[in-house]
């Protein structure tokens, strides 16, 4: 049989993504021990023990200077500012990206700018963005805002162009003015593909945050990852990491999830 | 019986290429036009005029004696060969939607009883076109037929004096292609309409025809096959019996095609 052509059952593929995974933390786990062997004190490579304790003393404990469960602030303030910037971006997308779409005259004014925007490398205004926002939250949502918005937008924009033109005829046959058009036709359809490309932002956007939190902050995952690494403390970091992308998953499985219930059509057929 | 549309000398032309030249014809209210020609003729453009969806770069369009504005408006209905339908709506989401329109003209949503009548005038359409039990499935789990048949109901429900069909059925199995050619004639009886239907079968426009329109170029430069466009060049009302006649001789007056003559 080809190898195009094998494909595995449920249980199958569960296996086979699992073993990659499990064989990385073999390594690892190998690696470590052989380290520690060497030197006791190393603290590039900690055990899974000692990131466990470490990890459990900062989800659990109240820490005596700030009065707060350290895990938990930091992920409040970072998920906050996410959240924030996202959204911003998403309400952006949808009514700057649609209108671009549907309307020849604002594509005309607003395409150029955004095109511009959209090739500037966001950290590279950070600084600006601190200067004029401050180093509190404003600034650092708005890098969020920014850095993924322009992409956003512009993948709104060629969607709802891509629309057949037979849909927008059709409609307007039916009597459907232009507000009609897009509240009926237009915006339904853009709102899967806004979810999608969304999804697609949050890689971005997690990075946008943690370069804004570990050049100024005094909260939040970037911000703590940042500041232990200057004693070394591998203990804390890789667990912080590993955290961060169980947000980064579980933001992904429930933007997908919202994504099916809410628009079953867009989902038929798909391989 | 008095001529619905109107043409008047008619020309499209984008930049240097003439698609549609000298067309001046009438077609009557209440007629069932076939439109044939070979691939490139210009019928869809010839459709797109009547839509409203461009307008011609000379001459006039009449609708009832008045200058068509090239707007879309819903006394002309239109079935596209694909994408008529919306997606991303039921099917009676899909026939309500011109209804909805014209009652609310803000949200485009009708709740209510106001609904409920809506709701109960689109079924009735969509029980007209043969779908009474697929009110609430999607047109990804429609057959083809089924999808054209929706478009059918969404285009009626608005009451169009004239309705348009680009070659609607020519992604259709040849079974199901004569119900629909069934259907659209009983629709057409019933409803009072006028019909201008783009078609590749020369047999099905005989068939459903009560005048055949055939578009082609009259003059061909070979060095610049863009200088000419096409106009009607066979034009032929059917009241008589001697259909299979007449066939025979548009055969004579269409140019040659290429066996591999494109895709729609
Ligand atoms: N917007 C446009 N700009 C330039 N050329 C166009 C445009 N629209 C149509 N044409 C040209 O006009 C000609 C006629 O097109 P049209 O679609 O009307 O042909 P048709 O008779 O419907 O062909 P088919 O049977 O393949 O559907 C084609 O050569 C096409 O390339
Ligand atoms: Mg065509």
């Amino acid at each position: 049989m080809r190898v195009v052509n094998i494909k595995l059952n449920r249980g199958g593929r569960l296996l086979a993504g699992a073993i990659p995974i499990i064989a990385m933390l073999i390594v690892y786990g190998v690696m470590s021990a052989a380290r520690l062997e060497a030197n006791e004190y190393d603290k590039v490579l900690p055990t899974f023990g000692a990131m466990s304790d470490a990890f459990l003393r900062l989800a659990i404990e109240t820490d005596a200077r700030t009065g707060q469960i350290t895990l938990l602030a930091d992920t409040l303030a970072s998920l906050r500012r996410l959240g924030i910037g996202a959204a911003i971006a998403t309400l952006s997308a949808l009514v700057f990206g649609i209108a671009l779409g549907v309307v020849p005259t604002v594509r005309a004014a607003l395409g150029p700018l955004i095109g511009i925007i959209a090739v500037i490398p966001p950290i590279a205004i950070l600084p600006i963005l601190f200067i004029a926002l401050g180093l509190g939250e404003t600034s650092k949502i708005a890098l969020i805002a920014i850095g993924i918005a322009p992409f956003m937008i512009r993948d709104m924009a060629a969607h709802v162009s891509a629309l057949p033109v037979e849909q927008i005829i059709k409609a307007q046959t039916l009597g459907a003015n232009s507000w009609q058009l897009t509240l009926r036709v237009v915006v339904p359809q853009a709102l899967p593909r806004l979810i999608h490309s969304l999804r697609l932002s949050m890689g971005p956007a997690w990075v946008f945050l943690i370069s804004a939190e570990a050049i100024a902050s005094n909260v939040g995952l970037g911000y703590r990852i940042f500041l232990v690494r200057r004693y070394l403390s591998m203990d804390i970091i890789l667990p912080y990491v590993a955290w961060i992308s169980l947000l980064a998953i579980a933001t992904d499985a429930l933007l997908m999830l919202l994504s099916r219930r809410a628009y079953p059509w867009a989902h038929e057929g798909g391989r | 019986m008095s001529a619905i549309l109107s043409f008047d000398n008619v020309w499209v032309e984008y930049r240097d290429k003439v698609v549609l030249e000298s067309v001046t014809l009438d077609i009557e209210e209440r007629s069932f036009v076939s439109l044939v020609g070979p691939s490139g003729a210009g019928k869809s453009t010839f459709l797109r005029l009547v839509l409203g969806q461009e307008g011609p770069t000379r001459g006039t369009v009449l609708l009832d004696g008045t200058k068509l504005k090239p707007e879309c408006e819903p006394d002309r209905g239109v079935v596209f060969q694909k994408y008529s339908v919306f997606p991303h709506m039921t099917a009676l989401q899909n026939v309500m939607l011109g209804l909805e329109c014209a009652r609310a003209p803000v949200m485009a949503r009708l709740y209510g009883k106001a609904r409920k009548r809506a709701r109960d005038e689109a079924a009735a359409m969509l029980e007209a076109v043969g779908l009474a039990h697929n009110l609430d499935i999607y047109p990804a789990q429609m057959s083809g037929g089924m999808q054209q048949r929706l478009a059918i109901a969404q285009a009626l429900v608005k009451h169009p004096r004239i309705l348009l069909l680009d070659e609607p059925f020519g992604a259709l199995d040849p079974g199901i292609r004569l119900d629909m050619q069934a259907l659209v004639t009983r629709l057409w009886r019933e409803h009072g309409l006028t019909i201008l239907l783009v078609t590749h079968d020369i047999q099905e426009a005989f068939k459903l025809g009560t005048r055949v329109l055939a578009f082609d170029k009259r003059r061909h430069d070979p060095h610049a096959p863009h200088r000419y466009g096409a106009t009607a060049v066979y034009d032929v009302a059917l009241d008589r019996k001697d259909r299979e006649d007449a066939e025979r001789e548009l055969a004579a007056h269409l140019s040659p095609q290429p066996a591999a003559a494109g895709a729609a």
